[in-house]
């Protein structure tokens, strides 16, 4: 397919100009690019990750943002010019990239013990390690609200829904995933339900419908750092967003916001190694070495996205400088875990695309 | 001999030049070599044209129908399945192929010959087989004897649907129509005919639709507002229409970018003109006008960003206008709307003809502007080609609405030059 190298040549040639000036400037010394989403999220990891691991190996790490989905990495896998090093993308994407035969495999048999030395594969989260893809972290999608201006604030996914009860705008990320999900579970539907109800016409139908009640009263986002922003503005009154976000805001700037856990879908964030990557070898030992327990661990200790080993667990301690107890805070403490959803990403991967265009047409009725 | 046999003799010997060869000879390779030279000077030009416009252009065009994925990753299948004849299921033998090809294929890691590849392409087609596609190459490698058909079966009822061997056989020829019945909201049914998608999940027309009036529109308006705007500079002394000329090209000069954030800043909620209102109490704190993220925003920011594309060759042409025509015209006893619109007008359809042209082309396929302040219903279709490209990666989607794009461009020029005639052009 030229056409494919075509444009992938063109989609990297700002890689290029950004990712290659590192390769060259740091001449003989061994460099790594790693790709993440920026903001809080970033920094948690280069306080957990890139700062030790350089003092450690004395690599130089070059981190750069995105704001996620696979078509940087499949640009640069099919025009042979591959300047990431190593990502950090979501599961769905993940799975997506390998089956295209756009990354490297990683063998989970090489990854370190824990620290109280059970093996890698039983220490790992069930369903966090695959082919391509080693997992660090569990984020959420959750909604929150400024509770300085809510007294008795929602409670429930269908407060959400509810514009009689709680007035005023709210925040939904731009796109069908999440957003349908969270429809049914405030339209009553049992999180373990969710995605069999989603499966059928009337399900999907359903779903639009819920969401049709609160359309006039929605402000869409799309970047992460996004949600806490719109809260701080009073754009909106209620958001949905990614727990460690608004956790970040309230921890390190003192917003008053609230986070609502009931129906939140969780998913994992992985790390991933693009195929033909010029530093394969240090993307992988970064890799070996980041998603250790301590370093899980530590980075808990800067956002609260909960650790993908169970032996980081015990470790997580308080927030960094604060005292806060990170435990409650994460997706997978148990209070929080009472409604919750895991984000399929076999549903997804078979009717993105359909689910996808729906959306579109939906929104721009 | 006589006199006129010599002279003949002269006339008719060719003349020659000074080493002897023939003077039309030398003429005729003369010019060659000019010709050539000239052509040589414009070759970078036609080189740059071929690689950056002709090619990918044409690359674009062949991915829109060209999609080898089916082939690519299940060779054997994909030949044997075109002989059937799309009744019922297909043989045993058949099934066997598919399985074994199945099994090779997802030791397969190299990019565009996976079995992923593979699922993604029929799910575009019968959403849901990604997963059935990807289970079933799992088990495959484990299904060593026949039955093949039961072996399936077992796995996934599914592969008891005709429709799914139907699909099968369209993905695996390495043509498709696909991609450009997905981009005309329409799609192959169960049977495998022809049919419109359910109203819910129409996208595309509409938006070519929206995309078409909002560009005239905005041609309009652009027209509207510029008309007056360049007579008043064709006619104002020099020195003043200076003036005015730097307040038209000042904006032209300005990055893109920076104009569209200028009018986020104008227009939004908490923005300039609204706390205006406000303030001169027009309208309630409450009742804030949605000027931005939304058609509106789109139409207004566009509007302004193109307006210099419409006044440039507007001014041109009326500059070229002698005002002694219309006094002529007066002094004759035309009344003013008279001489303005007999006179004056048709004088300048040429830089209307050009402006109005420029402005609906650049309108169709505008990008930024839509994607920055267009919000859910201000979006134009190349905001779609766009996410196709970079977000469900359906690259083969976008080459084909692109296409369509392109064609409906070429469309548009075709009528124009039929209507207005594209040698009346005037561009300064």
């Amino acid at each position: 397919m030229k056409l494919t190298n075509l444009l992938a040549s063109t989609a990297i040639s700002a890689a290029i100009a950004f990712g290659a000036t590192s390769a060259f400037a740091d001449g003989h010394a061994k460099s790594l690019t790693v790709v993440s989403w920026g903001g809080a999220y970033t920094k948690s990891q280069v306080e957990a990750y890139h700062k030790p691991y350089m003092a450690k190996s004395g690599v130089k790490i070059k981190s750069e943002d995105y704001s996620g989905g696979i078509a940087e990495i499949k640009a640069q896998v099919t025009a042979g010019n591959v300047t990431w090093d190593i990502v950090d993308v979501e599961l769905s994407d993940a799975i997506r990239a390998c089956d295209e035969g756009l990354l490297e495999t990683i063998d989970a048999s090489t990854l370190p013990a824990g620290a109280d030395g059970v093996a890698a594969k039983d220490d790992f989260l069930p369903g966090t390690l695959y082919d391509c893809a080693v997992a660090n972290i569990v984020w959420s999608t959750i909604f929150a609200y400024d509770k300085s201006k809510i007294a008795s604030g929602p409670t429930t996914m269908a407060d959400f829904f509810d514009l009689k009860k709680f007035p005023g705008k709210r925040g939904l990320r731009k796109g069908a995933k999440v957003n349908l999900e969270f429809a049914l579970i405030a339209d009553g539907v049992p999180a373990a339900d969710v995605y069999k109800v989603l499966g059928t016409p009337a399900g999907v139908d359903r779903a639009f419908a819920k969401l049709d009640t609160i359309k006039g009263d929605v402000v869409w986002w799309e970047a992460g750092a996004q949600p806490p922003q719109l809260l701080a503005d009073g754009e909106v009154t209620m958001t949905t967003a990614y727990n460690g976000r608004i956790f970040n805001a309230v921890a390190g700037e003192g917003k008053p916001f609230e986070i609502v856990w009931d129906g939140q879908i969780w998913d994992l964030d992985l790390w991933v190694i693009p195929k033909g990557a010029k530093n394969k070898d240090t993307a992988m030992d970064f890799l070996k070495f980041s998603t250790a327990t301590e370093q899980l661990a530590a980075q808990a200790s800067y956002i609260s996205y909960g650790p993908a080993r169970k032996s980081s667990g015990a470790l997580v301690g308080k927030y960094a400088g604060k005292d806060i107890e990170m435990a409650q805070h994460m997706p997978t403490n148990p209070k929080n875990l009472t409604n919750a959803v895991q984000s399929n990403f076999e549903f997804w991967a078979d009717n993105a695309d359909q689910l996808g265009e729906r959306f579109n047409a939906w929104l721009a009725k | 001999m006589t006199d006129t046999t010599v002279s003949d003799a002269i006339n008719n010997a060719p003349l020659v030049a000074a080493d002897g060869t023939p003077l039309k000879q030398k003429l005729a390779r003369t010019t060659r070599r000019m010709k050539i030279k000239a052509f040589l000077l414009t070759l970078p030009l036609v080189l740059f044209l071929l690689i950056s416009f002709v090619m990918p252009i044409g690359q674009m065009l062949y991915q829109s129908i060209h999609n080898p994925t089916g082939s690519s990753v299940m060779p054997n299948f994909a030949k044997e399945i075109q002989s059937w004849d799309g009744e019922g299921l297909p043989s045993e033998k058949l099934f066997e192929i598919f399985v074994k090809d199945l099994a090779e294929a997802k030791k397969s890691r190299e990019v565009g010959k996976t079995v992923g590849n593979l699922a993604i392409r029929v799910n575009y087609e019968l959403p849901g087989s990604t997963s059935l596609i990807k289970k079933t190459a799992r088990k495959a490698k484990k299904i060593t004897e026949g039955p093949y058909k039961e072996a399936l079966f077992a796995i996934d009822k599914k592969w008891e649907n005709p429709a799914l061997w139907k699909t099968l056989k369209r993905v695996s020829r390495d043509y498709t129509m696909s991609f450009y019945l997905a981009a005309t909201d329409r799609k192959f049914d169960q049977s495998g005919s022809i049919v419109v998608v359910d109203e819910l999940y129409q996208i595309y027309l509409p938006i070519l639709w929206k995309t078409i009036w909002l560009s005239a529109l905005i041609t309009a308006l652009c027209f509207i507002i510029a008309y007056p705007v360049s007579y008043l500079l064709s006619t104002l002394p020099l020195a003043t229409s200076n003036i005015l000329m730097i307040l038209v090209l000042l904006p032209f000069w300005t990055s893109l970018l920076v104009r569209t954030s200028a009018w986020i800043a104008m227009l939004q909620k908490e923005g300039v003109i609204n706390n205006v209102l406000v303030y001169l109490g027009i309208i309630a704190d409450e009742n804030r006008i949605q000027m931005i993220y939304n058609m509106t925003g789109t139409v207004i920011a566009m509007v302004h960003i193109l307006l210099p594309f419409m006044i440039l060759p507007l001014y041109s042409v009326m500059k070229t206008i002698p005002p002694s025509y219309m006094r002529a015209a007066r002094s004759m006893g035309a009344s003013g709307t008279y001489a303005f619109t007999r006179i004056y007008f048709p004088q300048t359809i040429p830089g209307i003809a050009a402006g109005t042209l420029l402005v609906f082309i650049l309108a169709i396929g505008y990008y930024i502007t839509p994607a920055l302040v267009g919000g859910n219903d201000g979006q134009l279709i190349s905001n779609l080609i766009a996410g196709h490209i970079k977000k469900s990666l359906n690259w083969s989607l976008g080459a084909a609405l692109g296409t369509i794009l392109l064609v409906v461009v070429m469309i548009f020029y075709w009528l124009y030059n039929k209507l207005v005639g594209v040698d009346k052009l005037k561009f300064g």
